[in-house]
């Protein structure tokens, strides 16, 4: 793009016959012109693949979803298949993510911001959480096979999984959480001392109460980003398929992407339809779980006004 | 986060108030430590549950044959354990994605920087960010579905599985970040550098391509290596749609399997897990994990570089 006016540069201004000098005004507001049309090309380009995606996934998924399919379990035939034990897979693994992951979560955000001197080691752990948040995430599987799988001998069970999947978004809600407290002023924090609180009597009344919107939002969007995760659950050795509903911590699991993934690589046409319907509830799950998150910040952002 | 401010009355019995209140906040402060030393033990936990493994694959097979071999067949009969071919692999798809995000998403995050009025802008940019929310395994069923038999009514000679339709949509799952790393880059040049070129007569398109865009390029550097970076470590989008053909060479229409779709083939296969087949994952891991990270530490680099000049 920047060649042209370069090339335009050489010539000499031209000049009319009464040797007036005039820019080349016409040339160059032609390219502003062509260049701008060319950035909204680009975006529009970005906002139709996700047009043609959604628009294919709902219509080859959409008369998929019905009250069988919620409730059956997989099978080789595809008019019986259904996500049954996927969904409830997909739930445990989330409820148990949720209940390690958001207090370490939590816990490493309110050190970092509260309480963290500005020393060798708190620069390293910042670090560490900033490389951690660009690792792969099938290397949180290798991970989670080597140590939890294998070592802790958890085998391949939700709680596994679920340590694994953890792991893997406590980057996350560290970021969004220490956001959320950063963004408490610290004039409520210095009222709470001048009253005589002690730093933890202070964080607990003053500022996580303050922040709990951001932090809540925060982690409701770090799951979600758990509920699409194949990769490190198929290396950890979640099974793709379970025709029983998981009822403990230490049972085998499968996930809802797991489920998906699987039916796409079965050649029969009637499994990429299945994989299609599977999209379609993966999809509303997510959007269920960022308009919780989405509901949640404008309330608490009015309450804060 | 509801514990009551009082220790358990057995510790508390024998302490004066003042004491307890100590105490209590020294345990306080040293639960927290703990929580935020997990991120420390989790980047250690990987390096040696990886390095473990990797030790033990290198004591059969030696460092320079994986390292340069050019055949991989760990799960054949007659074993070689080159990786360059699923190097190969993962380079290409990776060449494709970014091919797509990087014009696309530079392109894009002009447009929101300098041309989007701030309503358009705050309607247009949420939309794109979706993309970045769709679970990989979406794109690559809409990968192998959707792109892949477009591709071959145009290029009949294309496979089933192939490298161009899995490294186009990964292309577009990278550009959110892409856009938005670059955006933040354009939007951090001061605006009396634009109105400097203004006042000279510059018209927008020249501001953008000779004073933005060289302002911001550190910022768009890294967002490109932070590209190349998720478009090496991606995972079910290649498992699915670019196939699980270790091959050296550059036909983006043709399988190749890449490192992370090798990780997950072996991850499903009946493959008995202490063996030397299985641990080449944790080689391959290893490989990846490096890559990645060398990538990552790059491209935090830059984004240093533009910070410290402008803020």
């Amino acid at each position: 793009m920047s060649a042209a006016p370069t090339a335009a540069a050489p010539a000499p201004p031209s000049s009319t016959a009464a040797g007036v000098w005039r820019p080349r005004k016409t040339l160059r507001r032609w390219l502003g012109w062509a260049f701008q049309g060319l950035t909204i090309v680009s975006t529009l380009l970005g906002l139709a693949l996700l047009a043609a995606l959604l628009f294919d996934v709902f219509r080859d998924g959409a008369g998929q979803v019905d009250g069988h399919f919620l409730s059956s379990y997989p099978s080789r035939f595809p008019e019986q298949a259904g996500l049954r034990s996927a969904l409830l897979g997909t739930l445990w693994m989330l409820g148990l993510t949720a209940v390690i992951a958001f207090p370490l979560g939590v816990g490493a955000s309110i050190y970092l911001e509260e309480y963290a001197p500005d020393t060798w080691l708190t620069r390293f752990i910042q670090l560490n959480i900033a490389n951690l948040a660009g690792v792969p995430s099938v290397v949180y599987g290798l991970l989670g096979l080597g140590l939890f799988v294998r070592w802790f001998g958890l085998g391949r069970s939700v709680l596994a999984g679920s340590m694994t999947m953890a792991l893997l978004i406590l980057p996350l809600i560290i970021v969004a959480s220490r956001e959320a407290l950063r963004a408490v002023p610290d004039s409520l924090r210095e009222g709470a001392f001048a009253l005589g609180a002690t730093r933890w009597q202070m964080v607990r009344r003053t500022v996580l109460p303050a922040a709990a919107g951001g932090i809540l939002t925060g982690t409701i969007l770090a799951l979600a980003r758990a509920i699409g995760e194949t990769a490190p659950l198929i290396t950890i050795g979640a099974l793709t398929y379970i025709a029983f509903d998981p009822q403990g911590p230490m049972d085998l699991f499968t996930v809802l992407p797991i489920q998906i993934f699987n039916w796409v690589s079965l050649p029969q046409k009637g499994f990429a339809d299945l994989a299609a319907g599977g999209i379609v509830v993966l999809l509303l799950v997510l959007l269920i779980a960022n308009a919780a998150a989405v509901a949640l910040r404008y309330r608490m952002q009015r309450r804060l006004q | 986060m509801k514990e009551t401010a009082e220790p358990p009355p057995a510790l508390g019995a024998a302490l004066t108030p003042r004491k307890r209140r100590a105490v209590t906040e020294r345990f306080f402060q040293l639960l927290f430590f703990t929580c935020a030393a997990v991120s420390v033990l989790t980047t250690a936990g990987i390096v040696i549950t990886l390095l473990g493994e990797t030790i033990q694959f290198f004591g059969e097979v030696p460092v320079l044959d994986f390292l340069t071999g050019t055949r991989w067949t760990p799960l054949f009969a007659s074993q070689h354990f080159g990786v360059l071919p699923l190097v190969n692999g993962t380079i290409a798809v990776a060449l494709v994605a970014i091919s797509v995000a990087v014009p696309v998403g530079l392109l894009t995050a002009i447009f929101l920087s300098e041309y989007a009025s701030v309503r358009l802008r705050s309607v247009v940019k949420p939309i794109l960010e979706v993309l970045a929310g769709i679970p990989t395994v979406v794109y690559g069923y809409f990968a192998l579905l959707f792109v892949t038999p477009i591709l071959r009514g145009v290029f009949p000679q294309t496979q089933i599985f192939n490298v161009a339709s899995a490294g186009i949509v990964m292309g577009f799952m990278i550009l959110p970040m892409m856009a938005s790393i670059s955006e933040d880059a354009l939007r951090a040049v001061p605006r009396d550098l634009r109105e400097g070129a203004y006042a000279l007569g510059a018209t927008r398109l020249e501001v953008v391509t000779r004073v933005v865009v060289p302002g911001a390029l550190s910022g768009v550097l890294a967002a490109v290596i932070l590209s190349v970076s998720r478009a090496i470590g991606e995972t079910m989008i290649v498992a699915i749609a670019a196939g699980l053909q270790p091959r050296m060479g550059f036909d983006l229409l043709s399988s190749m399997e890449t490192m992370t779709a090798y990780i997950v083939q072996v991850s499903l296969g009946d493959t008995p897990q202490d063996t030397i087949e299985f641990s080449t994952i944790f080689a391959v891991g290893t490989l990846l994990f490096v890559m990645t990270f060398v990538m990552n530490v790059l491209s935090d680099f830059f984004v240093r570089r533009y910070r410290e000049a402008y803020e």
